[in-house]
């Protein structure tokens, strides 16, 4: 209860910072800059108004917002599984890492939507190009950290692996895996946020549907509240993505702490 | 032992690599694999972007770019880095701030490409706008984060020898936080070339190199120039990337030498 109240404390700007908004744009009445309780209206009638047996969400909720989650995941999931495991073997390879690390440098540099037409050439607009655009931008990060992590590991532990006989692959599941996954995680939540951005820079380029298309076609009908609004969907998803993600960190990655606490 | 050293050097095998791979490209092209319609040849591509290195109407978009992305990196530092001290400095103003700071900084900044794009009319304003919210994060976070790492014993020792608060900051505070800004802006220089290109692509009508790509794709070897300008963006961001490296090396390589023999 005290916890809860100190928590409560520490929030108090926001309600005034949400007033003082509220004040500040109905005194200014200025078409561009609604206030917030316009913006909820609006936000409500878009995706909350819908009958009750499908919790009010309205159709363009649910055909958008799925819709751009999934795009976001399967870009991730995509990312997560190249960038690990090509990762894992740079990390363990030095000789490799050599002759790829100019690619790497400069796939890196490349400003990630200046892609988007090019995926857009490649694939046409739709999920696949979408998904292909996520997963090359936040691609680097997760293969970066993950060979970061690769590389470090305790020497110690790899020999005692070696004396007790394990394979290489036993050896890369059992040591190198575990010992590289909090880097691996810090890459991945790292990518997770880039993820969302580029779905939106994605969706506003080419596409028929999602949040990101809603946002664009808020904005081709001047309708300030829907842009807005948007934008705090999108602000609480990207919120909510980040606080889910630390939390299944923590739980995964307890040993880990609790490990390096006993040293 | 002659061989050993040129696998040695990393210039060498990185040179190697990226030679590999544009051969491997080029094969791929010749035998068929990837039809060279659908994908052009790696030779093509080579051909295209020395070309556009030449071409004066590709010259003034990367101007353009380059001159956006300067202007709001510099608008970045000069309110990003004040912001980052009187945060980093009053610990009242940054607990009241603070849940708004964190309410803000998971909005994805692309999504607020669409609300610029009808607050101003003015194009270069607007990637002025939206490459200034992006990238003061990093410049803010970093500044704030060195702000807590300076010694609190050198800034006893100013404070028992009567010097203000003001004295202290400029004597102290600023010169050990300087390492920590300089990082947030090479970060933040990455940042602003996505927002610049991702204004671009979605502004239109004005120029820069995200106008290009997306006017080239009505061309009829679209992807072509496509591929050879982006290979372009990615030169840029290399260099950028290695540029503030080599400044921050330069100017605080006794921050370097600190923090490595402190380890």
């Amino acid at each position: 209860m005290k916890r809860f109240l100190r928590a409560l404390g520490r929030l108090w700007t926001i309600p005034v910072a949400l007033v003082a908004w509220e004040a500040v744009t109905r005194a200014a009445d200025d078409n561009f800059f609604p206030p917030p309780t316009e913006i909820a209206a609006r936000m409500h009638e878009m995706w909350f108004s819908g009958p009750a047996e499908r919790l009010w969400l309205t159709d363009a909720a649910l055909d958008n917002i799925p819709t751009s989650i999934g795009r976001i995941f399967a870009g991730w999931l995509l990312a997560a599984a190249v960038g690990i495991s090509l990762g894992l073997v740079l990390g363990r390879s030095a000789l490799l890492s050599r002759f790829v690390e100019p690619i790497i440098e400069f796939g890196r540099a490349i400003p990630p939507p200046a892609l988007l037409p090019f995926f857009l050439a490649l694939f046409a607009a739709g999920t696949q190009m979408q998904v292909a655009t996520i997963a090359f931008g936040i691609v680097w990060p997760i293969l970066l950290n993950s060979g970061d992590g690769a590389r470090h590991v305790d020497r110690l532990h790899l020999e005692t692996a070696q004396v007790f006989g394990m394979s290489r692959g036993q050896r890369l599941v059992r040591i190198i895996l575990p010992a590289a996954l909090p880097k691996i995680f810090a890459g991945l939540r790292l990518s997770l946020s880039l993820a969302l951005i580029l779905m939106v820079i994605s969706e506003l380029v080419g596409s028929t549907n999602g949040i990101g298309f809603q946002l664009l076609d808020a904005q081709r009908s001047f309708d300030l509240p829907g842009v807005w609004g948007t934008i705090v969907v999108l602000g609480v998803l990207g919120y909510a993505f980040n606080s889910a993600f630390l939390l299944v960190e923590r739980r995964l990655l307890s040993w880990h702490r609790a490990a390096k606490q006993t040293i | 032992m002659r061989g050993r050293s040129l696998l040695d050097s990393r210039l060498l095998c990185g040179a190697a690599g990226v030679a590999g791979l544009f051969c491997v490209a080029e094969l791929a092209g010749r035998t068929g694999l990837i039809d060279p319609v659908v994908f052009p040849l790696a030779s093509t591509i080579a051909g295209r972007a020395a070309a556009l290195a030449a071409d004066g109407e590709f010259l003034a978009d990367v101007a353009s770019t380059l001159g956006a992305w300067a202007a709001g990196l510099l608008l970045t530092v000069l309110v990003a880095v004040p912001a980052g001290f009187a945060l980093g400095t009053l610990p009242r103003v940054e607990a009241a701030l603070r849940p708004i700071l964190e309410f803000l900084r998971p909005i994805p900044s692309v999504a607020l490409i669409p609300l610029a794009l009808l607050l101003f009319s003015d194009r270069f304003e607007m990637k002025i706008a939206v490459i200034v919210y992006a990238a003061s994060w990093p410049v803010l976070i970093n500044t704030m984060y060195g702000l807590k790492d300076v010694d609190p014993v050198a800034k006893e020792t100013l404070r028992s020898f009567g010097f203000g608060p003001l004295a202290v900051l400029w004597r102290v505070s600023l010169p050990s936080t300087a390492p920590f800004i300089a990082t947030g802006v090479r970060l933040a220089a990455a940042v602003a070339l996505i927002l610049a290109v991702s204004a671009e692509l979605l502004a239109g009508g004005a120029s820069g190199i995200g106008t290009f790509i997306i006017e080239a794709g009505s061309s009829p070897d679209a992807l072509e120039y496509i591929v050879a300008a982006t290979i372009w963006a990615g030169a840029i961001g290399v260099l950028s990337n290695l540029l503030f490296t080599l400044v921050e090396r330069r100017l605080f390589h006794w921050h370097l030498a600190r923090t490595e023999g402190a380890r």
